[in-house]
């Protein structure tokens, strides 16, 4: 953390986005973790992709469970809602917000221990109901908070600052997610906003759940010789598997790409991704060639990101459960609780 | 890019903007963070290293460092540099036992200074402590030149001369005064010198040759009549008083004017305001005192009335600015009555006591010619400086070239080439305190630019001697002083420790830094986290970065020096030095670090 505040001076050519805000105004807090965290990272990328959709924060809700992945909610859109629940109960009080207001924009960020270790449930159930929520899970393969220990993502394999060596396999949220049904699986890196804000843009874009698994370093515990979720070793082992560029609507798309080389996905809002095939012969709306080229990659010992798996028409939570339309907040009172004769002729039909 | 070259002081120098607009490089930010401590003493001596009269300067100085400042580029006003520096020649207690002193034993070198103004005290200042005897020929009574008779008492008190200038007089100075030099050339014949050096300023004020010129005796020359109003030869004026000209000399008349007794004062100008050569300060404090200050009219003839004058006739013109040009057409005529007019249109050199025959040459404009970086004349032996070297300056500029002009007679008399400069030196020391704690205060403070409390109006009119400006209370040093950057704690990087992890990236709340594939400066000036579209201001660039082979770009132009991005570095790629810029002054070189040395420092780094 640092004492003092960041000063609120900025550069003179600091742009504003169509609703006169600049990006500063997405900011929240200084950040109170380690310096070097992947996480900030994270909370610069969510605060430029909001920014570039101009978003209004207050049209925001954010989600958290336990962790220092959890604690970044706090640095980012300091005007939007949020909700720190417990140790991994994120998505259930996502689920609940988003069926009392479909009109909230809903992000959650969590950890790899607060998803899946203690929230592991949680996460999977939030996938079968695909909530319209993007899930930003800040992946460290290590209990920072609790001084290092291996996580459930922690690489079979990997050794931990002290030199122990971690027996166990891990469970690879990406891999989970497409198994689950999830409509938007990604993987990136904190390290490589390029690749990353584009992810964030497409996922608040996405109807439904979409799922982030960002490589987030830890830079106390985890970022060592042996280390499997490093800065150095995330880079040398990094491939993109497919380059996601958001292209919001209204835009002409223009393609300066070799034909066939590009495949334009189109979101329910209108926006449109636009997705560069960057190796061979993967497309991410197939899932179970998806799931297979990741694995195989894994074989390789090679960190497969990008836009790994899509299908954009899959009902969400509200479509899925015949929702009214209109968000259930604003809903005059006689139509929430019709009355005990309501409630009578509805209980009658059950007998 | 090449990666840049930091080892070399001139890198982190220029990052000091106040420090490298200052011709004698005075270390503004050091001074600062001094008096914010409270150490008065401490920063006044900082300053009379390099400026030599911190308490003349804090109040007559041109300020080159006030337009330079960062700050200005962050909320539009510099930090009152200037008034602060008065601050510590006010406020500090008797220093005069850690000034330099003359040693017992002198040196056997004899060197004779012609004038008494800032650059011949400056080289009397450098050459005394080294044993030089030093002898000043003073054609006044007493020492100062143009600050003492041209610089008005209202805004440089009496009592701040004498004092600075004691400081060096009082080292044992010969200072013959009424002695005029005559004869140059009679100087040298006499052999009593081995070096001279002249510093005579540009002591003639500008004519203004057009009819009626000579018809009255109410026509002035404007350093002139300041001069003597000093001396008192001069304690009325006219009601109606034209000042032509819109220099700062040309503000010192008006408002001398208006002391005097003058009910109307009128200054002229040729131009519109953006063409003014006075500051903008010295400009809003006359009209202050109710000054009009009338552009486009130029001067056609003097009109008198049996001998007296009535008034003045301009042409008119109407100004437009096409492509940054002024373009002004003619507007017809005015006449301004007037009784006094006071010419204040610039100044001139005049050197009739040196003979053309000594070996010492002149150039076309009747100027001596002398060497920019030696500051000797083409008569060996023979050093100018001030405004007497290269035209009207100011006092600062007289300062420096006092310095230069004292290492090259130092060199003269050792025998040394002239040429050969002694070597500036920079030293970085780390500032990290704590795990959040630096050596200087590097949170950004919001305060506005602390305005300069003036005597009351009716009040400051009625003695030539109340000095206008009642200087900086406690309360508006305390704030003055936190909005300076603290641009001289430099931000060093260590490109092989840097893990990439964009934390400074994120932090920096002006957006100076980028980690991008390197390119060529032009290309990589417009590819930044921000455009770097202040082109004087330095790109820093590092090596290659170990894991993508990117580099680190810093855009040195509004970095507020928070140290943001060495708090949130977590492997001390970057961190907070103080860069201190060592000068060379005669006598004191600075010790070079030598090749072997510094490999040593390479390969433990």
């Amino acid at each position: 953390m640092s004492y003092i505040a960041k000063p609120k001076v900025h550069h003179p050519s600091l742009r504003k986005n169509a609703l006169g805000l600049t990006r500063r105004d997405y900011e929240g807090a200084i950040t109170t973790l380690c310096a070097g965290c992947g996480h900030d990272s994270v909370t610069a990328a969510i605060v430029q992709a909001f920014w570039d959709l101009d978003i209004e924060p207050y049209k925001v809700a954010k989600l958290s469970g336990i962790g220092c992945s959890s604690k970044t909610p706090a640095y980012f859109l300091r005007e939007a809602h949020g909700f720190n629940s417990v140790h991994g109960r994120m998505p259930a009080i996502a689920t609940g917000a988003g069926a009392a207001n479909r009109d909230l924009i809903l992000i959650g960020i969590s950890g790899d221990g607060d998803s899946l270790s203690i929230g592991l449930g949680q996460l999977c159930h939030a996938i079968r109901r695909n909530v319209n929520l993007l899930y930003v899970l800040e992946n460290n393969g290590v209990y920072g908070l609790t001084k290092g220990q291996f996580s459930a993502s922690a690489d079979h394999g990997s050794t931990s600052k002290k030199g122990e060596i971690n027996g166990m396999n891990a469970i690879d949220s990406a891999l989970l997610a497409i198994s689950l049904g999830a409509t938007f699986v990604a993987r990136s890196f904190s390290g490589d906003k390029a690749q990353l804000v584009p992810l964030l843009k497409a996922g608040l874009a996405h109807k439904g759940l979409a799922f982030i698994d960002v490589i987030s370093p830890c830079v106390t515990f985890n970022d060592h010789e042996g280390s499997t979720k490093g800065y150095a070793y995330t880079r040398e082992h990094q491939i993109e598997l497919v380059q996601a560029d958001y292209v919001p609507e209204h835009s002409e798309i223009t393609t300066d790409y070799e034909p066939g080389s590009v495949k334009n996905v189109l979101l329910h809002d209108g926006s449109t991704l636009r997705l560069r095939k960057v190796a061979e012969e993967y497309d991410p709306t197939d899932r179970d060639r998806a799931y297979a080229l990741i694995r195989e990659r894994q074989r390789l010992g090679e960190v497969a990101t990008g836009l790994l798996y899509i299908s954009p028409d899959a009902p969400d939570m509200i479509e899925q459960s015949e929702a009214i339309a209109e968000p259930v907040y604003n809903q005059p009172f006689e139509n929430l609780c019709p009355g005990s004769a309501e409630l009578e002729k509805l209980q009658l039909r059950f007998r | 890019m090449r990666p840049t070259d930091v080892g070399s002081p001139d890198y982190f120098h220029k990052v000091v903007d106040c420090q490298w607009a200052c011709p004698a490089h005075t270390n503004v930010p050091e001074y600062i963070r001094l008096i914010a401590q409270g150490r008065y003493d401490d920063a006044y001596l900082v300053n009379r290293k390099s400026n030599v009269f911190p308490g003349i300067l804090g109040r007559t100085c041109d300020r080159p460092c006030e337009p330079a400042c960062r700050r200005t580029r962050i909320d539009g006003k510099p930090v009152a540099i200037c008034r602060l520096k008065r601050v510590a020649a006010d406020q500090k207690n008797d220093i005069r036992d850690r000034l330099p002193q003359a040693p017992a034993q002198k040196n056997g070198r004899k060197v004779a200074l012609i004038g008494a103004g800032p650059a011949s005290l400056t080289v009397a200042n450098d050459l005394m402590p080294l044993g030089y005897d030093v002898t000043i020929f003073e054609a006044g009574p007493r020492p100062g030149g143009l600050m003492r008779i041209n610089i008005p008492a209202f805004r440089l008190p009496e009592e701040v001369l004498d004092e600075e200038i004691g400081y060096i007089v009082d080292m044992g100075v010969n200072v013959k005064y009424n002695r005029p030099v005559a004869s140059l050339k009679q100087l040298l014949d006499s052999e009593a010198f081995d070096a001279v050096f002249v510093g005579t300023g540009a002591p003639k004020g500008k004519e203004l040759e057009i009819p009626g010129r000579h018809d009255s005796d109410n026509i002035f020359i404007g350093i002139d009549w300041l001069a003597s109003i000093h001396f008192g030869h001069i304690t009325t004026v006219g009601d109606r008083v034209l000042i032509i000209g819109v220099g700062n000399t040309a503000m010192d008349c008006c408002r001398s004017a208006k002391r005097l007794g003058a009910t109307d004062v009128k200054v002229i100008a040729r131009k519109t305001r953006k063409y003014f050569k006075a500051s903008a300060w010295e400009l809003e404090d006359a009209e202050e005192e109710l000054v009009e200050i009338a552009e486009n009219h130029s001067p056609v003839r003097f009109i008198t009335e049996n001998g007296t004058l009535i008034g003045m006739e301009f042409d008119r013109f109407l100004s437009s600015e096409v492509d940054g040009k002024l373009v002004q057409v003619p507007d017809g005529r005015v006449v301004i009555p007037c009784d006094t007019v006071i010419l204040a249109i610039g100044q001139e050199n005049a050197f009739p006591w040196i003979e053309r025959e000594i070996g010492l040459e002149f150039d076309k404009w009747e100027m001596p010619v002398v060497d920019k970086t030696t500051f000797m004349s083409t008569r060996p032996g023979v050093f100018f400086g001030g405004d007497a070297a290269f035209g009207p300056a100011n006092i600062i500029w007289a300062v420096e070239h006092g310095h230069q002009a004292a290492i090259s007679i130092h060199q003269y008399c050792l025998g040394q080439p002239l040429t050969d400069r002694p070597l500036s030196g920079q030293s970085l020391t780390p500032t990290k305190m704590g795990l959040h704690e630096w050596a200087y205060s590097n949170n950004y403070n919001s305060a506005k630019r602390q305005k300069m409390v003036h005597v009351q109006m009716p009040l400051r009119f009625s003695k030539m001697t109340i000095e206008v400006e009642e200087g900086f209370t406690e309360e508006q040093t305390r704030a003055e002083v936190e909005r300076c950057l603290n641009c001289d704690i430099q931000t060093a990087f260590t490109d092989n420790l840097c893990i990439e992890c964009d934390a400074c990236i994120d932090i920096c709340p002006t957006d100076c830094l980028t980690m991008t594939q390197d390119a060529e400066e032009p290309e990589l000036r417009e590819h930044l986290t921000a455009p770097a579209d202040n082109h004087e201001q330095s790109l820093f660039v590092s090596g290659t970065l170990k894991q993508t082979g990117r580099v680190m770009v810093k855009d040195e132009n509004l970095c507020l020096h928070c140290g943001l991005c060495a708090e949130r570095c977590p492997t001390f790629a970057w961190d907070m030095r103080k860069f201190e810029l060592h000068l060379p002054y005669a006598g004191f070189p600075v010790p070079q670090a030598t090749p072997q040395a510094l490999a040593k420092q390479e390969a433990k780094s």
